[in-house]
């Protein structure tokens, strides 16, 4: 029955949500049927349907994960799109600066050194484990100033956000770009802290699909984080501190200790995306690259209810449309792939006016809670 | 004036009015009584168009009417005030009560002739209240006299009062009293919800007594006594005495020294407390809320940073006053807090995690390399421990929270702060709002844990608790200990005069 509760409204805002882009679709002029049969079908197309659906819902995976964990303990993360970008810059900088790559100009001109030149069994964990500090530190932040001088989270993740992207975008801009690159990336990794795509391993999957090892990682993360939450102390502390600040401070937890940890783990899982997009497809840092996957990440979490599962389910969602949209773009008359932003904030909207559907449903006793 | 028939109200699963028939005479004062969850509350509400009925009738000097919402309500001659109040307090008296039928034109506001008008009323009633006065700048007391004049106001003829003593002294209630009394004299006629059968005693003309919401008594006042209500109400003998033996105090398990609290702007909530409580004794303290109570409590809890507080808290012999809240419940200090939805619980979490809530991070809660991973095993038996030995209703430990009935979630406090087990126990307004049962059940337990040699420090605005459980009591008066006496032999008229700064 809970169970049954958990999943009704979010599921129940999704075929709504697809309801109405139906109708839109209708009276754009195009067939309903027709467009979400390409929608769908394009993405579960096998191979590069379902890599590229696992591609896209890799980094939406992460950022649901973040905000999820925040928003449990009461905090609202709107700044993993800044942590991802920090976190994928730093693990880009790691791979460079420690994987022994030397940036010159086309005329030879050695612009940039290398501290050092690990081997790949422990430059590929440091550039990993980089990824997930550096987002963990620029999470933590707004978390030590809340927990510090009250100052509010919301505030400070959006302002860090733009501090972020200026940060990154300086530092590839004047110390990692190959000179003359007219693109705003990093000059590339270090191959040994490159992590294998999933067509490696899988036959059928060809390698030029981008879906690598950091979806498996992804998974892992809800897994651990559904551990994490439920079935260990500091998952009760940090709950705990999200449900009722007053009664976790009567049980003896420091809310301040808390809000920290809470977003320095948000950013770390944040900066997880970094893992995806650096090591695992681009090879370097790209400048701009995240297809707003922090705010995206909210209606993740929001969809999915704040709950690892829930939040795998939502981004795979997500990745889906995205996916789609493409392809309704391309083979429709009509329909843009504007479509997939629509059908999105409908979603969103549905499950934001969850109070909406309660109503009827009592009526039909899905709902069993009185006040006297 | 008022009848209720055959009126049934559902929510969801729960039937909070099955067939409710009351009758309310004109010219009466008519107590409404019963437990938590009777449905009591429900019942007037409908009455009020706060809800619709699912079935039945109500009929005002005869008529069947249908109640809408309150403003049918108001429009029938009907007014009720809550046990919230529902003022805007940094708004005068006149522009609370205006509020919703504002006189004057659309653009402006006829405040003055409103104002003389409440003056009138007032003066009708012997409220004295002061239209021009501020809220905030008023007594409880003199706030709920704002809410009275509100309905009247509004030429209400029958006021619907729901718990209105909860929050007023002794006094207070008194001179409430004689309020509604000129009310009635004048022909009004009241409906009061209560749960406190001296008061239902001492007012009321008629009674009818509900629980689980069905009426089950309709008595005249004079024909019946509070044992009769009582039994009626839950379904039982009840024992309204609290029983126990003389207290065998033995050494001082906190002592309380100069204990100063002063906030950041700099007012002091509490001045220079000294007091200390012994093993094996029931030290209350009454007083008015607000006087410095909480702040108390919290201190001693470690809930108030220590920068805030000044002076000297010893445990046993051992200065504890720098020590957090998780220290002190590790040396055996356990609290069940006056709020128990804003301290003591998770509302949304199960009962198994709301019975570890402060010892969540030591064994047995625990297991494992480092204590890292909960023992849902160890904490399901706990829960159930509690559960049992404090019968927790219903007995399910995944249930939340939020679904108990107040009682029985109060009964969950005490059961996981009795579990640590405590030296010293901190408790706050231990059975408000919790029904006559459970309040018999949670005296005789913190009786038991006394008589077990642990302290027991008591705060709570009854003032019939603190003088029935207390071995002393002490009375705190704008944060300062006015006076201690014996509960025994002092006469509650002398501590109420105590609470509100007069006397000694």
């Amino acid at each position: 029955m809970k169970l049954l509760r958990e999943i009704l409204f979010p599921l129940i805002a999704v075929i709504a949500a697809l309801i109405v882009g139906g109708i839109v679709v209708l009276i754009i002029g195009d067939s309903p049927i027709q467009t979400y049969k390409l929608m769908f079908g394009s993405a579960f197309s096998w191979p590069d349907g379902i890599g590229y659906t696992l591609f896209n819902a890799t980094p939406l995976i992460f950022t649901g994960l973040a905000v999820a964990v925040a928003f449990r303990c009461g905090l609202l993360n709107i700044g993993a799109e800044g942590q991802l970008y920090i976190a994928a810059f730093a693990t880009a900088w790691v791979g460079i600066k420690f994987g022994g790559v030397v940036i010159s100009a086309p005329n030879g001109a050695v612009v940039n050194t290398p501290y050092a030149n690990l081997p790949m069994l422990v430059l590929l964990p440091l550039c990993c484990l980089v990824a997930i500090a550096a987002g963990a530190i620029w999470g933590g932040i707004p978390g030590l100033l809340k927990a510090k001088f009250g100052s509010h989270e919301v505030i400070n993740t959006i302002m860090l956000n733009f501090i972020a992207v200026a940060l990154v975008s300086y530092f590839t801009q004047y110390l990692y770009k190959i000179p003359g690159d007219a693109i705003m990336q990093t000059a590339e990794i270090s191959g040994k802290a490159h992590i294998a795509r999933l067509g490696k391993f899988i036959p059928g999957l060809p390698e030029r699909i981008p879906v690598n090892l950091a979806f498996i990682l992804a998974v892992l993360a809800c897994v651990v984080v559904y551990l994490l939450l439920w079935k260990t102390k500091w998952g009760y502390e940090i709950r705990a501190t999200g449900q009722n600040p007053s009664a976790a401070e009567y049980g003896g937890i420091s809310i301040r200790k808390q809000i920290i940890l809470a977003m320095a783990i948000s950013g770390g899982l944040a900066g997880m995306v970094g893992i995806n997009e650096v090591l695992g497809y681009r090879y370097r840092y790209y400048d701009g690259f995240s297809a707003n996957y922090g705010f995206v990440g909210i209606a993740v979490a929001l969809l999915g209810r704040n709950h690892p599962v829930g939040v795998f389910l939502a981004a795979i969602l997500f990745a889906i449309l995205l996916r789609g949209g493409i392809f309704v773009d391309a083979y429709t008359v009509h329909v843009s792939k504007d479509i997939v932003d629509m059908l999105q904030g409908i979603v969103i909207v549905f499950v934001a006016a969850e109070a909406m559907f309660r109503g009827p449903l009592k009526k039909f006793g899905f709902m069993r809670k009185a006040k006297i | 004036m008022i009848e209720l028939r055959n009126i049934t109200k559902r929510f969801g699963a729960v039937l909070a009015n099955d067939g409710v028939t009351i009758k309310v005479r004109p010219g009466t004062i008519h107590a409404i009584v019963g437990e938590n969850g009777a449905g009591k509350s429900t019942a007037m509400r409908i009455a009020y168009g706060f809800y619709t009925a699912d079935g039945g009738e109500i009929l005002i000097n005869g008529q069947p009417q249908v109640i809408r919402n309150p403003h049918d309500a108001i429009a029938l001659g009907i007014g009720m005030v809550h046990q919230h109040f529902m003022l805007l307090e940094p708004m005068t008296v006149a522009e609370n009560i205006v509020l919703g039928s504002e006189p004057g034109s659309a653009v402006s506001l006829d405040l003055k002739t409103a104002a003389a008008e409440i003056r009138k009323v007032s003066d009708e009633f012997k409220l004295s209240v002061d239209p021009n006065a501020t809220i905030e700048s008023l007594s409880v007391g003199q706030q709920q006299r704002v809410e009275l004049l509100k309905a009247l106001y509004r030429r209400a003829q029958l006021l619907i009062l729901d718990e209105p003593t909860a929050v007023l002294t002794p006094q207070e209630v008194e001179e409430f009293f004689v309020i509604l009394r000129s009310m009635r004299e004048q022909g009004k006629t009241i409906v009061i919800i209560t749960h406190k059968l001296s008061e239902v005693l001492a007012i009321s003309d008629d009674v009818t007594v509900m629980r689980d919401g069905k009426v089950v008594g309709e008595v005249k006042t004079g024909e019946t006594n509070a044992a009769e209500l009582a039994r009626l109400m839950v379904g039982r003998e009840v024992l309204l005495r609290v029983e126990k033996p003389d207290a065998k105090a033995g050494a001082a398990v906190l002592e309380v020294k100069d204990l100063t609290i002063g906030t950041r702007e700099g007012a002091k909530k509490l001045n220079g407390v000294t007091f200390e409580v012994r093993a094996g004794e029931i030290v209350g303290i009454a007083g008015v809320e607000g006087n410095g109570q909480t702040e108390l409590i919290e201190a001693l809890a470690g809930l108030i940073p220590g920068s805030h507080v000044s002076g000297s808290i010893s445990f046993e012999g051992k200065n504890i006053t720098n020590l957090d809240a998780r220290k002190r419940k590790e040396l055996g200090i356990a609290h069940v807090p006056e709020d128990r939805h804003r301290r003591g619980l998770l509302l949304d979490s199960s009962l198994s995690e709301n019975t570890i809530l402060g010892v969540h991070y030591r064994r047995p809660a625990v297991t494992g390399p480092g204590n890292v991973i909960l023992d849902q095993k160890a904490i399901l038996s706990r829960t159930e421990q509690v559960i049992r030995d404090f019968d927790v209703r219903p007995p399910n430990p995944v249930l939340h929270a939020r679904a108990l009935s107040g009682g029985n979630q109060q009964k969950l406090i005490i059961g996981r702060e009795f579990e640590l087990p405590p030296k010293l126990l901190l408790v706050s307004q231990p059975t408000r709002g919790v029904d006559i049962g459970a309040i018999e059940f949670i005296h005789r337990k913190i009786v038991a844990l006394r008589d077990s040699g642990c302290a027991v420090l008591l705060v709570s605005a009854e003032l019939e608790e603190v003088t029935a459980l207390s071995d002393r009591l002490m009375v705190i008066h704008t944060g300062e200990i006015v006076g201690e006496v014996n509960p025994k032999v002092t006469s509650n008229e002398e501590i109420g005069l105590m609470m509100t700064g007069g006397g000694h």
